[in-house]
């Protein structure tokens, strides 16, 4: 009998995480490959577009892989928090985000690129708190549109009411920095939870109408910033002035365009190298994709998206819960969103707007961002069942 | 939940339009209109860049240089990099001022493409192309441009070459300049257009700008591949310019020298004297030896772009026009050098050539009486004696009489107008065709030109003969002016008498430019043949192989028989020594060479006399035709004529060395080494 003694010994970490209970078993992979997919696509593309000019020639892209790697270890920690759990915590992290924005307006903040919107940390890192705070207003926004009215399943006008003042709050931050590509964003987001909340048709044509009064006014009274109406002009007809405001559109029109069908390769991409598009390594980073990997390859940056989000949709289908599923919706209109505009400015159906694109772009905090919200899509997911 | 799955598909649905959107806008970017991104994308990535061929020379007749190249450091300016920089640019070019040491307007305006209302020295070339600044930069300028380039964005340092002119001014208005192409000119040259680049320069006036397509050659192409700042990437493209063809010419640079200084000294010699030109012609082949204009002007003026005050000054009465050439542009009454017309005319009208004529002291025109010069009477005398001493009578008379015999006030239907109809076989009233640009026709006052003058003025006159001349403080002149009005008015259509006795010595509507005068004394004492000269003698390629030589062609024949004209030559041959140019050539070595000619002064309304001397040597056998006229120079005898003589005192060697050793013209043209040098023998 001894030599039938049974050793109890717990099963080792790489076996746990692959046993058929772990939590891993139970990620989307899918997504996971279209994320890692876009995350290397990126790496590439920043090479491509900083090897000229960044110092040592690969200075952006080790930054990119080490930002890639927080994030990662960002996600995975986000991914092994049950998301039910998280709901306490979402004012806090609300409030935390905040208190980001309050500190850029303080003497804390830098500007980088004509954007007031960072916060240095020393050593050459920096943070922009309004992508953390995409994440601090969806997380509010799900908590508080989570609880149904009493013998209902639309929430209570009373969260509904304190949603909007949330979101308020943050987009006249994000809006003080002045930053209107990411308080679009924050709008959408506000929108999308809205939405899916199931919230009255009244409630979504009244804030619809809100909306509009808001954009008229906003043209009315010309509240918006010259540079920005005359990126708007230059939108709706780039032959205005060519080397001037219109110069962004063209310029990534021509570099896509020159692309063609099958691209001119890694590195080919004169119009990459010879630098004619501004910012080509953050914002406008689709037209070296466009340029060097022709519709093919940008086509597959779209549909890599169009898995992610097409997952994430599932992921928020399949959850059994309110917060979760809203969770999972505010973040694909929030991808989705921010996406199509990043991409549509660039082929000239969107005007110019400072948005990265997901995944692809380089950016820390936007990496982190949006690999917090993989991680936030897995939680959700690994506990989709109310009982698991 | 069922809710929220409902809105949840809404999403689904409306993230799946978006992809769509996407894809289909990528489509439709990349695949269906690709090829035209992929054309605006070279045209965004690359710059063509035209590199100026190296313009070819103009030689003399034995090689030696008159415009060659100097390579010089060339400040350039790319207005499309200067543009990009915050100011524009401003602050740059104020750096570029202190640097070059000149105003910062002046920079500002020669970068400033022309149009209609800007003014100038503005850019004609292509905006693309960089503008050129400065011509005469040191070295410790363009080093102090050169090592900062960061302080300097689109601003370089290039050495290019330049125009060099050794004889400095002489021969200025003859070889012409070169300014930057307009958009006119390459609107007018369709088939020339691919060749120019933006930098080049094209000829304006002189030989530069008649053979400025044998001089000018290719230029090259570089198409640079560039990245946003308008940096060179590197090269993708490349074609190397084709140097231009030398020209060389049958002008000798030592004779052009001795008749620049011939022509200085006689405006010297004559405090009146407001221009001058000399003309050497090589009687046996037609081509120009040497084409003199005074006053002259530095050619180095125009290197670098011209200033404005400088074009002006060029242009203005102040400074003498000496832009123009008193060589082909001046025209002038030619005085007696016209008689070999007009005793030609008395010959084709009848008048034998070994009668006897008298020449009185005044000869009664109509019912106006026509003096000789100074009044005085020469007795009779042969046609000889008539050119040798100048008898303007005999002239009077056989030209009144041809006058009335075409029918005086009344003329028939088709007048023979015998003096009109010679001078103009001598090649008078119309360009001579020597290959130089804007030459002046001159002008024969026959009747018709009259008639023509008659029907452009008649209604001024007719006004002023009514009202007179208020303005003018003289009362007689005033008088006379109203008096000549109404005869302009009622008559002015008429050829009258006074005219045509005019006429016939040079005198009155009569102009002739120097080089119309040189040709027909050219054709005279020659061969009979009026030929159009020529001052190109043969084009030749870089490697100096000849790809061809310019023939003199031979465009009409003199009105006269090889008796007629071997008389009249040998009448002329008497003037310089028994005749009216006798004083001017007293002590000069006939026997060594003997020169002929014809004295000419010109009355001019209101100035002084333009003086002539029109003369050929040696007289057996004639080598050159000299001719010299001095604007209000007084008598042809008194400075035209002196200076004739010290011309060939140059050539011949009188008193100095020979600038023509033997008095021998270069015959055969200069060899040339492989490389394109002249070979000196």
């Amino acid at each position: 009998m001894i030599d039938r003694a049974v050793t109890l010994r717990r099963p080792s970490l790489v076996r746990r995480a692959m046993g058929t209970d772990s939590i891993v078993r139970r990620f989307d992979g899918l997504m996971l490959v279209a994320v890692l997919g876009l995350s290397v696509l990126g790496t590439l593309l920043v090479w491509s577009s900083t090897r000229t000019w960044a110092p040592g020639a690969t200075g952006l892209v080790k930054k990119h892989l080490l930002n890639q790697v927080i994030g990662v270890i960002l996600c995975m920690v986000v991914a092994s928090v049950d998301h039910r759990a998280m709901r306490a915590y979402a004012p806090l992290v609300f409030l935390v985000s905040l208190a980001g924005l309050g500190l850029v307006i303080t003497p804390l903040g830098a500007t980088i690129n004509g954007s007031h919107s960072w916060i240095l940390l020393g050593g050459g890192f920096a943070v922009q708190p309004s992508e953390f705070a995409k994440v601090g207003l969806l997380l509010i926004i799900a908590m508080l549109l989570a609880q149904p009215a009493e013998g209902s399943d639309r929430p209570r006008n009373l969260d509904v009411v304190l949603a909007l003042v949330a979101a308020c709050v943050t987009m006249g931050l994000v809006m003080l920095q002045p930053d209107l590509g990411t308080a679009l964003v924050l709008a959408v987001i506000t929108a999308g939870g809205l939405v899916i909340s199931g919230v009255r048709k009244r409630w979504i044509i009244l804030l619809a109408t809100v909306a509009g009064a808001g954009i008229f006014a906003v043209f009315h009274f010309q509240m918006l910033e010259p540079y920005q109406i005359a990126r708007f002009t230059a939108f709706l007809d780039p032959s205005v002035d060519p080397r001037g405001v219109g110069y962004n559109s063209t310029q990534s029109l021509i570099a896509i365009g020159s692309g063609q069908l099958l691209g001119k390769g890694l590195l080919g991409g004169g119009q990459t190298t010879g630098r004619f598009v501004p910012e080509q390594h953050t914002d406008f980073i689709f037209t070296v994709a466009g340029e060097e990997f022709g519709f093919v390859g940008s086509l597959a940056v779209v549909v890599l998206l169009g898995v992610v989000l097409l997952r994430a949709l599932k992921i928020a289908r399949e959850c059994e819960d309110r917060f979760g599923t809203l969770v999972a919706g505010t973040i694909v209109c929030w991808l989705a969103f921010q996406a199509f505009v990043n991409i549509g400015m660039t082929i000239g159906i969107m005007p110019i707007t400072g948005l990265p694109l997901p995944f692809v772009s380089y950016g820390g905090t936007s990496t982190f961002a949006n690999l917090i919200a993989v991680g936030l899509l897995q939680a959700i997911r690994v506990r989709r069942r109310v009982f698991d | 939940m069922m809710r929220m799955r409902a809105r949840l598909l809404v999403l689904q649905v409306l993230v799946l339009a978006l992809l769509v959107v996407l894809a289909g806008r990528l489509w439709q970017v990349q695949v269906v209109r690709g090829q035209e991104f992929v054309q605006r994308a070279t045209e965004t990535r690359t710059r063509t860049v035209l590199v100026p061929a190296v313009r070819g020379q103009i030689l003399d007749a034995s090689g030696r240089p008159l415009v060659r190249n100097k390579t010089a450091l060339v400040v350039s300016v790319d207005r499309t990099r200067l543009a990009r920089t915050p100011d524009g640019g401003a602050g740059v070019l104020a750096k570029l001022s202190k640097v070059l040491g000149r105003p910062v307007q002046d920079l500002q305006r020669r970068i400033t493409p022309c149009a209609p209302k800007v003014p100038k020295p503005c850019w004609t070339g292509s905006p693309y192309q960089p503008v050129p600044l400065d011509e005469k930069v040191s070295t410790r300028e363009a080093l102090q441009i050169l090592e900062r380039q960061e302080e300097f964005p689109g601003v370089t340092a290039e050495v290019h070459s330049v125009r060099e002119y050794p004889g400095g001014r002489a021969g200025a208005q003859m070889l012409g300049y070169l300014q930057p192409v307009t958009e006119a000119e390459l609107e007018k040259r369709e088939g020339l257009k691919a060749s120019f680049s933006g930098v080049d320069l094209a000829g304006r006036d002189g030989l530069e700008y008649v053979y400025d397509d044998e001089l000018r050659g290719k230029s090259g192409l570089r198409r640079v591949q560039v990245d946003r700042m308008g940096k060179a990437l590197g090269v993708e493209e490349q074609t190397a310019p084709v140097a231009g063809d030398t020209i060389v010419t049958s002008i000798d640079s030592r004779v052009q020298a001795v008749v620049e200084k011939a022509l200085a000294h006689a405006m010297k010699a004559q405090p009146s004297a407001d221009g001058a030109a000399g003309v050497v012609l090589d009687v046996r082949t037609g081509r120009v030896v040497a084409l003199a204009s005074a006053p002259g002007y530095d050619p180095a003026i125009w290197a670098g772009g011209i200033s404005a005050r400088g074009y002006q000054w060029l242009l203005s009465d102040k400074s003498g026009k000496p832009l123009v050439s008193r060589a082909i542009n001046g025209q002038f009454a030619p005085g007696s050098t016209f008689k070999i017309s007009s005793v030609s005319a008395m010959l084709r009208a009848g008048y034998p050539l070994n009668g006897t004529y008298d020449c009185p002291g005044s000869y009664m025109v109509g019912d106006r009486a026509f003096n000789n010069f100074r009044g005085q009477g020469l007795g009779t005398m042969s046609l000889h004696t008539a050119l040798v001493k100048s008898c303007d009578t005999i002239f009077y008379r056989a030209a009144y009489e041809q006058y009335l015999k075409d029918g005086g006030r009344n003329p028939k239907k088709h007048p023979k107008e015998i003096f009109a109809n010679t001078a103009r076989a001598f090649g008078f009233g119309k360009p001579t065709g020597i290959d130089l640009p804007g030459e002046s026709s001159g002008r024969i006052p026959d009747r018709a030109w009259k008639k023509d003058l008659w029907a452009r003025t008649s209604a001024i006159s007719c006004k002023r003969s009514r009202t007179g001349y208020p303005e003018e403080k003289d009362a007689a002149r005033a008088a006379f002016l109203k008096r000549l009005a109404l005869e302009n008015c009622t008559e002015g259509f008429l050829l009258r008498p006074g005219d045509s006795a005019n006429f016939s010595i040079g005198q009155g509507d009569v102009l002739v430019t120097p080089v119309q005068l040189a040709r027909a004394y050219m054709a005279l004492v020659g061969d009979g043949r009026l030929r159009s000269p020529r001052i190109a003698w043969a084009q030749v390629r870089p490697d100096g192989t000849v790809v061809k030589t310019f023939d003199v062609p031979v465009v009409g024949k003199l009105p006269l028989s090889e008796k007629e004209r071997l008389y009249i030559k040998g009448a002329l041959s008497d003037v310089a020594s028994d005749g009216t140019a006798a004083g001017a050539f007293a002590g000069f070595p006939m026997d060594r060479v003997r020169v002929g000619g014809k004295t000419g002064t010109a009355e001019v309304w209101g100035k002084k006399d333009t003086s002539w001397f029109a003369s050929f040597a040696p007289t057996d056998h004639p080598q050159f035709v000299v001719v010299v006229m001095v604007s209000q120079g007084g008598m042809g005898a008194e400075t035209a004529a002196p200076a004739v003589r010290e011309i060939y005192e140059g050539i011949y060697g009188i008193k100095g060395p020979a600038a023509l050793p033997g008095g021998r013209p270069v015959s055969r043209l200069p060899r040339f080494a492989p490389d394109g040098t002249v070979i000196r023998e």
